[in-house]
């Protein structure tokens, strides 16, 4: 996949191969798509064969949502809210954290410019599967009160699957807590597959975010 | 400022040129690049800094923004007059009051409408819960960025009742639309006063908690004070606005120095302080807390209890507004926050243009006050300037 | 601030100057002096904090018109200063070197309107947008509502009818429009 790559104008030049000096003064040849980044495609993950312990390995999923702390719109506003004693998401087993590594729950909080959509499926590619997706506000649904701007999404499920939808503008945090809940019955539900409808459809996602992302300037998939 | 006055190894941090700007040689191994953000706890809202760093010390900074560019100003040069509100008001979320404001003013400057003198008194009290509730949020979030995370929490809370405060009034936590031009959308509900000063009296208990956990705090003090320290001279040279105006020295505050509204008719005075580092800049804020809350009083008493609140407009639909071009500030949290709006005798404006304080501040200020400060105090730093991301790219 | 504006007209050709309430006045100078008459306003008449840059896109007259809004802390005075350049090959003087915060907004004019600022420190990089291969979008002849419908995959809308055709249509299908028709 690397090899199709880096052929637009927008060419990034520290993705580029070239020859480094070393601190120690040896050459050597460093190419960045390779080296830094895994080409693997992602893969879709069978359910357990056993029924009970796929059951019980949901059920565990759906009491520790982490939560990415990327603030992507303005959505964002409600989290410090929602995870402070008034409404304490905590004691849902919902907590932030600060990198895609340890989270599996990506809320999208609100409009999504181009250039953050970008850093959006850099951060989603990277979380460990499963792994859900939340997102708030009209403006993720159908575009909001930005549907003809030149710089904000219309439609986030074209770009990454969306779990749950929480309408408004903007969400209360009750509305987000109701939001959790339902993300809840579904993973204990078996219903939260939608990190495989990605890994299964990938070529069509891949195909919708190149045609916004003009400046596709990083390898297809890297996590 | 080092208690034990190590002499640190120098030789390895680059040195000025010729044109007086530091030489950084990316490839001589001995700086790294860094970026903070978009996605990271320690950058206000979400914006990202490219940081060159040698040893722990930064030697350049870059500001990049654009995450968050919805291009406002283009929609509303779509949009009637009247459903520009709604969309204006959406340009910064941490205080989106200030928006309705310059919005519905422009308006009725441009169209030559007074409002009523009951709506003046009922804007001028949004506009200080708006204030308030936007000072909850940033003066115990000035010790989050040291890891002081109780104050947060207490914030986070006391900035809950106003919100509810505002539920009460408008109907929206967040974004209420109840300036609209001509006036506002209606009068205080009934026992709104009782309800408000119950929960002043929490806040002024707040304030005093505040002080002891963060402004007695060695710790605090110890990364705060001296630290990021502003050069009075800067102020013009950047244009930095509000509260960090006036903890260099600087009497600066639209309330008193333009009063629009009802702000003549009130008693205060904004607090100046003649040293600009974070510890400062930060505790102007906390004072400007209590200013707010001794003007939400003022306001209360002083306003009348009826009156008309709206001024006859033409009809929403077929508002057309003569050429012409205006430019309407307020005072927010941050600063002088101004709208420059142009009309051209058509039923949309010609075109809007916002003046944020964080423009000037988290761009051109921060780059520079950035430079030789430590790579622990960048959260610090930007939230002393209170940067707020979407009002700079809009 | 009378005298100040008729000292200035005699020495930069100002016109067209409009007062727009009492502590603001705009006034529209030539490209050729614009770069001089704020250095002197700033240095000598102590216009010393520089509120905004704008610009504005008049299409029919083929010009753009770019603003500096200056303010005088002292007298707590604003006054806006229009410019108007040519729309076809727009580029104007830089004048960073007056305030650092300018060369921003002559980085974001450049990038939203296509304005020219020579010299100005990063002018070229892109500010706002990444990867935008269109017209600048600020320009009033860039339709955002078509580029969007043609970009970011609209949601369908349900199907909606005018409510006088459709009764029309369901109450007397057919005889109400022959009847028309007969009588025109």
């Amino acid at each position: 996949m690397s090899e199709t790559k880096n052929n637009n104008k927008f060419e990034n030049p520290h993705y580029a191969k070239r020859e480094v000096t070393g601190p120690d003064g040896k050459q050597f040849i460093v190419d960045p798509i390779k080296d830094y980044f895994s080409d693997e495609r992602p893969k879709v993950y069978e359910p357990n064969s056993i029924p009970v312990v796929e059951k019980f390995l949901n059920w565990a999923r759906a009491e520790s949502l982490w939560v990415l702390g990327f603030g992507t719109g303005c959505g964002s506003i409600e989290i410090p809210p929602l995870m402070t004693p008034r409404f304490d998401a905590f004691r849902f087993g919902i907590q932030s954290r600060p990198t895609p590594r340890q989270s599996n729950v990506f809320i999208i909080s609100g409009y999504l410019a181009v250039k953050t959509l970008k850093r959006v499926i850099r951060s989603y590619e990277q979380m460990p599967s499963p792994k859900y997706v939340l997102a708030l506000g009209s403006c993720t649904i159908n575009g909001g009160m930005y549907f003809d701007s030149y710089n904000t999404i219309n439609r986030l499920d074209h770009y990454i699957p969306v779990d749950v939808y929480v309408a408004g503008c903007m969400p209360r945090p009750e509305a987000l807590l109701a939001a959790f809940n339902r993300l809840k019955e579904l993973i204990k539900e078996g219903k939260g597959e939608k990190a495989n409808e990605y890994a299964a459809n990938f070529d069509w996602y891949k195909e919708n975010q190149k045609k916004i992302i003009k400046d596709w300037n990083m390898p297809d998939y890297n996590w | 400022m080092s208690l034990l006055n190590i002499e640190t190894d120098r030789s390895k941090y680059p040195v000025k040129g010729e044109d007086g700007k530091l030489q950084i040689d990316l490839d001589s191994h001995k700086y790294v690049k860094l970026w903070q953000g978009p996605n990271h706890p320690g950058v206000t809202g979400n914006m990202a800094l490219e940081l060159t760093l040698a040893g722990d010390e930064i030697v350049e900074s870059k500001t990049h923004v654009g995450y968050l560019h919805r291009g406002f100003e283009k929609l509303i040069e779509r949009r009637l007059f009247v459903q520009g509100l709604p969309t204006s008001i959406r340009m910064c979320v941490a205080e989106p009051d200030s928006n309705e404001y310059v919005y519905s003013t422009c308006v009725e400057q441009l169209s030559g409408i007074d409002i009523p003198e009951m709506a003046k008194w009922i804007r001028a009290l949004l506009l200080e819960m708006a204030r308030l509730q936007a000072l909850l949020r940033v003066v115990p979030g000035q010790g989050g960025t040291f890891a002081l995370g109780l104050g947060v929490q207490w914030g986070v809370y006391m900035r809950e009742l106003i919100l509810d405060r505002f539920e009460e009034l408008t109907g929206g936590r967040v974004y209420h639309m109840f300036m609209t031009p001509g006036g506002v959308r209606g009068l205080l509900p009934g026992g709104f006063k009782k309800r408000m000063e119950e929960n002043l009296k929490e806040i002024d208990q707040f304030v005093i908690n505040i002080d002891n956990l963060m402004y007695s705090n060695s710790v605090f003090k110890k990364r705060a004070i001296d630290v990021a320290v502003l050069d009075p001279s800067w102020i013009d040279k950047y244009g930095a606005v509000g509260p960090v105006a006036r903890s260099a020295g600087y009497n600066r505050d639209v309330r008193k120095d333009y009063p629009y509204l009802i702000y003549d008719q009130l008693d205060f005075e904004p607090k100046v302080m003649n040293h600009s580092d974070i510890y400062n800049r930060s505790r102007i804020r906390w004072y400007d807390i209590q200013t707010s809350v001794d003007l939400i009083r003022q306001i209360m008493a002083k306003m009348p209890e009826k009156g008309d609140i709206k001024a006859e407009t033409p009809n929403v639909l077929h508002w057309r507004i003569p050429k012409g071009e205006t430019y309407v500030r307020s005072e927010a949290s941050r600063g002088e926050y101004g709208l420059y709006m142009v009309t051209d005798g058509s039923d949309k404006p010609r075109r809007i243009n916002l003046r944020g304080p964080s423009y000037t501040q988290a761009v051109a200020l921060l780059q520079d006050l950035l430079v030789g400060a430590n790579i622990a105090d960048v959260a610090a730093i930007m939230v002393s300037l209170q940067t707020c991301p979407p009002e700079i790219e809009r | 601030m009378k005298q100040v504006l008729e000292k200035l007209s005699a020495s930069f050709e100002i016109e067209d100057i409009v007062y727009q309430r009492d502590d603001l006045t705009f006034l529209s100078a030539k490209k050729e002096n614009l770069i001089n008459l704020i250095t002197h306003l700033r240095d000598i008449e102590g216009f010393s904090h520089f509120v905004l840059l704008s610009c504005v896109d008049w299409i029919e007259d083929d010009k753009f018109q770019l603003t500096y809004f200056l303010n005088k802390p002292e007298e707590k005075y604003d006054l806006g200063i229009r410019c108007m350049i040519d729309r076809k090959e727009a580029s104007m003087d830089s004048a960073h070197h007056l305030w650092k915060q300018i060369a921003t907004y002559q980085r974001e004019i450049k990038e939203m309107f296509g304005v020219d600022f020579p010299g100005s420190p990063g002018v070229d990089e892109p500010f706002i947008l990444e990867g935008w291969d269109n017209i600048p979008p600020m320009r009033r002849d860039f339709d955002t509502k078509q580029y969007s419908a043609d970009t970011f995959f609209p949601r369908e809308r349900p199907k909606t009818n005018d409510p006088k055709e459709y009764m029309k249509e369901q109450m007397h299908p057919g005889e109400w429009g022959e009847y028309r028709k007969e009588k025109k």
